[in-house]
């Protein structure tokens, strides 16, 4: 079996920076696996641009983005594998995948990086109530089949949830020719950017409903007609509230999750975000195995998913050559108003500062954000505007580690 | 007194801009040049694709190098229909100048081999 | 217009229409099998608990209980020959009451009478054999013989099996309505009129519709929906047989099962419906919830996958009817047959042609006859070395299509190459399991649709996701003259 230290596992925002970072680490021998047949992911069907503004100062679309890396992974001679789908991994870090053009091949990894990204919930998940018709898709589903394939999925279109590709989607199928009637989300809140509701929604007319749900759906073979509630603050349908749409479409845009189905192989924790459990070096519990992007956490922006990587891509190099050290850990959990908080543990002797990452339960206004150990403050930081589609970043130096006896707990105080 | 959401990046800020054309709740300088624009004459970038003749069932993406008017949207969309290119393509590659003499052309955003 | 005259025609190719084609290719007939969906096995035979029961729950002296019986012995060799996933992992039928005890004794009993090996199980064994199930239970009835299966596999593969064996199969054919004339059928349908010297009637919820357009009845179908939860399998060792509680008029209760692909399956509810309702509602599957839960507390309801719903051809005559029209001895009804009709309708199906088909006309052996079907690739469960030796000799079979399931390229294009191919999306997902993971195929439906619309010359406007009309694609957008 061939030896390799670094095995990458996936070629997205996530598994190209990370590769790209190891290689300047010094890390020489490393493999991209990619399932599909370019490298790049899902960017390569995000076509909408507002990519870009943190990591190359200037707003680029997916495809124009995803290039940059490429384009540092051939200059770095960085070696990738197409269409070879990873289909097996051991807790020993051996890598197995399949292609057509070497057959299955097991390869041992020293380090491996899992960035494979995230997959979306679907009518199964949510338990969509009414017939089993077609013309209820997935807005990635959906967008694949328009942005790479120019295929439309329907003409009168109802989306159900309001993350952020429910709502580019909103505005790609009406540029496209389509009615996009209305957008439903269950929560009282928007959980797409606001940037996105203006240039999506409101440049289009196309209506937002908050608090509702879709109650049925209906339709014999095709979709014929959605039925949407109003749902109380248990995000329980209130009768009596529906409203009718007549359409042959519904999109549901209704949540990310990260795919980690060869972490359940190996049994690696997983924590509240369907992530791995990780430390600050986005190390799994399994040693040498790190993780990045969307199959850690659902990010919102792609240019800290790329930043995170950049730390995985470091971190794989540090563990290579022996230098994260493994003495003590101290636990990091989400406290009051959080619904989750990365790392969930740190390693005492951190050779960087630590980037803690968490996400608000709902809106909420002036906030301060308190980083505690037991009775000590490791950080306080004000927030005027905390929602729950943006992730928080706060920088907990390696220094003020020292005070952190015991668990390190972050949670929201009002002002 | 206006309200707007500015979309010049993720953050989003919910900019107020009065009768004077003050601006505020901004973070950064971008926030009232943008409420200025988009009071007196907003743009937009369009994002789209067109077929790749010589690839079954593919498309590659394009986008305006300019923001174009906002009422032009539809109108830009219906040029960019009419259009096409066979592979491969390369990032930046113009596929049509000046569209509908708005100054802003229509260029390529993905490389296809 | 054909006027090809058929020996038997099978109206219905569900599970039971199926076996009976099957069974009637081991003789020289001309035999035609029809269905008003778009693939064998479409309706109530794929939409079930996929449990090959054990027989201990039916009334005694029934059809039913004989059936259930004879069907169930016949799997084992049934599976080798038509290669379809199946597990004899046994029943426990539990008692959570202790006044259910008495219950289950006299369920035991009744198996014995129905010829079934059955074991009654104290508290401590039920809890050995299943560690997740309620620590209140007070024991169990164990039918080892019960096992689970690939439903849609067995139809599809036994229609291949068919056709392979002369058979022919009309999809898309609706019956409109049925004459006799000079000794022939006329069987009148939305693609032409058919005709046939016998009719079988194996039309499922619609049987009695179907029957009616012969003579008057004195039965009808009152079709009874289920409601099921299907959970994607990283809950591994959440039960390890099929779990039901005690059975009621209803049925045989909300089970809690796995399925042969490492799944979990729990439901059904069971309330009068439609014969075309296959809906879902939230209240339902909150019933089944706390049915489900009161067996085993710790099912991981988050990880489901997938909700859906099936219909029971319940009959008014609470058995099984398996007989001669009574105007004429050449028209014979197969109706009614629910719960336990799956397991039983390979004996079904030998009833129908060797006790009832057989008086009405020769049945000469087909010498060119062979019950088994070639064997699929099925790349998941294979080991690294089989898996090479069969990417060597295929390249196709490297390359992965489906993400979640790890379906091959080869996988896909070996259904489409068979005698019974899928015609849709839900077709080859049931033959290949490609989109059947925890993204329902989300990544792979886009390629599993062109690869059909290039194999079948089509635009992928007319590859459907299930039936006629449920097109996927609506139109293309800048298409280039």
């Amino acid at each position: 079996m061939k030896n390799i230290d670094l095995i990458i596992i996936g070629s997205g925002a996530a598994g190209m920076a990370a590769a790209i970072e190891a290689k300047k680490n010094g890390i020489d021998d490393i493999l991209i696996l990619e399932k599909d047949n370019c490298l790049g992911g899902i960017l390569n069907q995000c076509i909408h641009n507002g990519f870009g503004l943190t990591e190359f100062k200037e707003e680029l679309t997916g495809p124009e983005y995803l290039s940059r890396f490429v384009e540092q992974v051939k200059q770095l001679n960085i070696p990738y594998k197409l269409n070879a789908q990873v289909i097996d991994l051991s807790k020993d870090k051996i890598v197995t995948y399949s292609s057509k053009e070497d057959g299955l091949v097991s390869l041992k990894a020293k380090a491996i990086i899992m960035a494979t990204g995230c997959y979306e919930r679907t009518a199964g998940a949510i338990m969509l109530p009414g017939d089993r018709c077609s013309g209820i898709i997935t807005a990635g589903t959906a967008q694949r089949y328009l942005n790479i394939n120019g295929m439309m999925v329907g003409k009168r279109v109802v989306i159900l949830g309001s993350g952020d590709i429910g709502l580019i989607m909103a505005r790609r199928l009406t540029l496209e020719g389509a009615k996009v009637l209305c957008v439903s989300e269950i929560m009282p809140y928007s959980n797409g950017l606001n940037r996105n509701i203006q240039q999506c929604l409101v440049d289009f007319d196309i209506p937002l409903y908050l608090s509702r749900t879709v109650s049925k759906v209906v339709g014999k073979n095709r979709l014929e007609k959605v039925v949407l509630s109003a749902v109380d603050k248990n995000l329980q349908i209130i009768p009596g509230t529906e409203m009718e749409f007549e359409c042959d479409t519904l999109i549901l845009s209704v949540g990310l999750i990260p795919y980690i189905s060869l972490l359940n192989y190996i049994d690696c924790p997983i924590s509240s975000t369907k992530g791995a459990v990780v430390n600050q070096y986005m190390e799994t519990m399994i040693d040498g195995i790190f993780t990045c992007g969307n199959c850690l956490h659902v990010h919102d922006v792609v240019d800290f998913v790329s930043d995170e990587a950049r730390l995985a891509g470091r971190s794989a190099a540090l563990y290579l050559n022996n230098m994260i050290k493994k003495n003590g850990k101290i636990a990091l959990k989400p406290g009051n108003g959080l619904s989750y908080v990365l790392p969930q543990f740190i390693l005492e002797d951190s050779l960087e500062d630590i980037i803690i990452k968490f996400r608000v339960r709902q809106p909420v206004t002036d906030q301060v954000v308190m980083v505690k150990s037991g009775d000590t403050v490791l950080i306080k930081v004000i927030k005027p505007v905390l929602i729950p589609s943006e992730m928080v970043m706060i920088k907990l130096s390696k220094e003020k580690l020292v005070d952190a006896k015991e668990e390190i707990v972050v949670s929201l105080e009002a002002r | 007194m206006k309200e707007l959401t500015c979309i010049i990046c993720p953050r989003g800020c919910r900019l107020k801009i009065d009768d004077q054309m003050n601006v505020t709740g901004n973070s950064c300088p971008r926030g009232p040049k943008y409420a200025i624009a988009e009071l007196t004459n907003p743009t937009r970038t369009i994002t789209s694709s067109i077929r790749v003749t010589n690839r079954p069932y593919t498309l590659v993406s394009v986008k305006t190098d300019k923001p174009i008017p906002k009422d032009k949207m539809f109108d830009v969309m219906k040029e960019i229909d009419k259009l096409s290119i066979a592979a491969p393509t390369h990032i930046g590659q113009i596929v049509k100048e000046n569209i509908l003499g708005l100054d802003s052309n229509i260029i390529i955003t993905k490389n296809i081999d | 217009m054909n006027s090809k005259i058929y020996d038997v025609l099978i109206i219905g190719a569900g599970v039971t229409g199926t076996m009976i084609a099957r069974e009637l290719s081991k003789y020289c007939l001309d035999v035609a099998i029809l269905d008003k969906n778009n693939d064998a096995g479409d309706a109530s035979s794929s939409s079930n608990s996929a449990i090959i029961h054990s027989g201990y729950d039916p009334e005694p002296g029934t059809l039913k209980a004989k059936f259930n019986v004879l069907g169930n012995a016949k799997y084992p060799k049934l599976v080798e020959e038509l290669d379809v996933p199946f597990n004899q992992c046994g029943s426990l039928t539990i008692a959570v009451e202790d006044e259910q005890l008495p219950i289950l004794k006299e369920l035991a009993e009744r198996s014995k009478i129905n010829g079934v090996e059955v074991k009654l199980l104290s508290k401590e064994e039920v809890i050995a054999m299943e560690p997740n199930i309620n620590p209140e239970v007070k024991g169990a009835l164990f039918a080892p013989t019960a096992g689970i299966i690939d439903p849609f596999n067995l139809v599809v593969h036994a229609m291949e099996n068919a056709i392979d064996n002369g058979v022919t199969f009309l999809r898309s054919h609706e019956v409109l309505d049925i004459k006799k004339q000079d000794e022939i059928y006329l069987v009148k349908t939305n693609k032409g009129d058919l005709f046939s010297r016998i009719v079988i009637n194996a039309a499922g919820v619609k049987s009695d519709k179907i029957a009616m357009m012969v003579e008057d009845i004195d039965w009808a179908i009152t079709p009874r929906k289920g409601e099921y939860y299907v959970l994607d399998h990283y809950a591994e060792g959440l039960v390890n047989h099929t779990i039901f509680p005690l059975p009621s008029k209803k049925g045989k209760g909300v089970l809690v099962s796995m399925t042969t692909s490492g799944n979990y399956i729990v439901g059904p509810s069971s309330e009068l419906a439609d014969p075309d309702d296959l809906s879902t509602d939230s209240e339902t599957l909150a019933n089944i919830k706390k049915a489900a839960t009161l067996m085993v507390p710790s099912i991981p309801f988050k990880e489901t996958i997938r909700v859906f719903s099936g219909l029971r051809a319940t009959c008014t005559r609470h058995d099984f009817i398996i007989e001669y029209a009574k105007s004429d001895n050449h028209f014979i009804n197969v109706a009614g047959i629910e719960s336990p009709g799956f397991v039983s309708s390979p004996a079904i199906a030998e009833y129908v042609v060797e006790t009832l088909i057989r008086p009405l006309i020769t049945l000469k052996s087909n010498t060119k006859y062979n019950p088994c079907i070639k064997k699929y690739h099925r790349m998941f469960y294979l080991s690294d070395e089989e898996k090479l030796n069969i990417i060597k000799e295929n390249p196709e079979y490297g390359q992965m299509v489906c993400n979640c399931e790890h379906i091959s390229l080869g996988e896909i294009n070996d259904a489409l190459s068979r005698s019974c191919p899928p015609v849709s999306i839900k077709g080859m997902k049931r033959r290949t399991r490609a989109g059947y993971g925890r993204c329902q195929g989300g990544f792979c439906q886009p390629r599993a649709l062109l690869i059909m619309a290039r194999h079948y010359g089509v635009s992928p406007k007319d590859i459907p996701l299930a039936e006629d009309g449920s097109y996927i694609i609506d139109h293309e957008v800048k298409e280039v003259e």
